[in-house]
């Protein structure tokens, strides 16, 4: 059963909180050696703000998103969600309601395009919007605006995105990440290889998101970017630093 | 904001599902439910017992033990809601439910197409079994599915003999759907398939699981397939289920050492 709470006594525009939050991970394979990335992670966002998440390159920053997106197993900690009408527990929901959460909820921007082979650019971006069931020319439409806005050439749109380069599947997961949306939205380096035009919509795009009440939670590496976008700075290193190597080491392992 | 509605009713409800050949071979105490809309997909090598599971879950074989628990719900197309329990409504009863009301896809298209009849007669052969019985409309329906599986309907009055592996494999999917099943059971779908062709069949089936939002348990040893289809795995090994949640999770960070070591062990092109 979902775990049901009362409203949240704090403030209304709370959108998340994250207390208190550790993640090992223990590699049978390699003679049963536990990594610890995470120790004792705390913050909270607000509707309409963007947290960026700092601190040095190979910490583990991902590690948060994907534990917050229901990629990585959360061991200890809480992860709370509010909405109006009452919160919601990440740690203890069912992994069978996870898939309404992510339609409905929570968006994922991810460095990194899935190619689904066959699939044209248009048809990935509009995907999130049919999953919920809406009108298919209108979905198109909306993907097809989105991809304009974003400089991705129109012949690119009806191939599939296995043969394009590393910036035009950026834009098409940027597009697909952004079309949905959801009022939580997750930024793993979102224009981490795009040139200063597409930094630019990107960067309109998540002032848009912010205008709506989105939530956001994100790593930028580009500093420029980082600046125009970032409400606050969360400094990580605390409770992810002197850790880089067992991350990474992890992350090879378990890949 | 409102808070999102994440409860999903119970479809099939599995209680310690036992159905031994001998010891490991065959599956073990398997319980797990499966909610409405979910694609849950069970994976493990061959020998883990999955495709034992399978066989029973979908009515095939009688288990040693256990029961599996059909919830039907109240719908439009005038179902009334009712819960049976597979093995104890008796032989006829059974067949009907999997005639009427549930779906299995094989591996081998030729286990659920008859070879010898037109690829029309064997997409309306499961609405004549409804009652359907207007030749012009079982053909318009064939037709119609037809060209939602990307076969050409020109070709309608040709026996599936004729057909190459992948087509085969599309008509016996249309066949399965056409009477729009509650339930649909697969067993390695894209499962001896050239890689090119299983890339559309995978495409196909993702499309035609959302819109006609289909619950699925999935037999796969792909752990690719699983991924693109499956929104929750079961994870077998030696007969019995070893580590079981969301398919991102299972595939990012496994938690078993089985789990572990079949992740692990894909390559990656």
């Amino acid at each position: 059963m979902l775990s049901e709470t009362g409203v949240s006594p704090q403030c209304a525009r709370h959108r998340l909180t994250v207390a208190g939050l550790n993640k090992r991970f223990l590699l049978h394979g390699q003679g049963g050696v536990e990594i610890d990335v995470m120790r004792d992670l705390s913050l909270t966002l607000q509707a309409g703000e963007c947290l960026v998440l700092a601190g040095r390159s190979g910490i583990g920053k991902s590690t948060l998103l994907k534990m917050l997106y229901g990629d990585y197993r959360i061991d200890q900690g809480r992860i709370r969600l509010h909405f109006d009408d009452g919160d919601l527990d990440l740690e203890t929901l069912p992994a069978y309601a996870w898939h309404g959460l992510r339609r409905d909820v929570i968006g994922y921007v991810s460095q990194f395009l899935r190619v689904v082979p066959r699939v044209a650019a248009v048809d990935v971006v509009m995907e999130p919007l049919l999953a919920r069931g809406a009108d298919e020319a209108d979905s198109r439409q909306r993907a097809e605006t989105l991809l304009a806005r974003l400089n991705l050439p129109e012949r690119l749109w009806q191939l599939p995105p296995g043969t394009f380069s590393g910036g035009e599947q950026q834009r098409v997961n940027i597009a697909r990440g952004f079309i949905g949306e959801h009022p939580l939205l997750l930024l793993d380096e979102p224009t981490a290889s795009l040139d200063a035009a597409n930094r630019d919509v990107v960067i309109a795009l998540i002032g848009e998101a912010k205008a709506r009440g989105t939530a956001m939670l994100g790593i930028f590496h580009d500093e420029d970017v980082r600046e125009r976008v970032a409400d606050r700075l969360l400094p990580l290193d605390g409770s992810l630093g002197g850790l880089s190597n067992a991350s990474q080491h992890c992350q090879e392992s378990l890949s | 904001m409102k808070k999102p509605v994440l409860e999903r009713p119970v479809l099939l409800d599995v209680q310690g599902i036992t159905r031994l050949y001998g010891p490991a071979k065959g599956c073990e105490a398997i319980d797990f439910q499966l909610h409405a809309g979910e694609v849950l997909g069970i994976v493990g090598e061959s020998g883990s017992g999955k495709s034992t599971l399978l066989r029973v879950l979908a009515g095939l074989e009688a288990p040693d033990a256990g029961q599996v628990v059909y919830r039907r719900q109240a719908d439009d197309a005038g179902a009334e809601e009712a819960e049976l329990d597979l093995y104890a409504i008796g032989e006829a009863r059974r067949r009907a439910l999997l005639r009427l009301e549930w779906g299995l896809v094989h591996q081998n298209p030729r286990d659920g197409l008859r070879m010898g009849v037109s690829a029309g007669a064997n997409i309306g052969e499961r609405l004549m079994a409804q009652g359907q019985r207007h030749y012009g409309q079982l053909r318009a329906t064939g037709q119609a599915w037809m060209r939602q599986v990307e076969l050409d309907p020109g070709r309608i009055d040709d026996a599936p003999r004729t057909f190459s592996g992948g087509m085969q494999q599309r008509l016996q999917i249309a066949r399965t759907l056409v009477t729009r099943p509650r339930l649909v059971f697969m067993d390695e779908p894209t499962g001896g398939l050239d890689v090119s062709v299983q890339a559309r069949l995978l495409d196909m089936l993702r499309t035609l699981v959302r819109s006609l939002g289909l619950s699925v348990v999935l037999v796969t040893h792909d752990l690719a397939v699983a991924r693109l289809l499956a929104h929750r795995l079961l994870v077998m090994r030696r007969g019995q289920v070893v580590e079981t949640g969301l398919t991102d999770q299972i595939l990012d960070d496994p938690q078993h050492a089985y789990t572990q070591l079949l992740v692990s062990s894909v390559l990656t092109p």
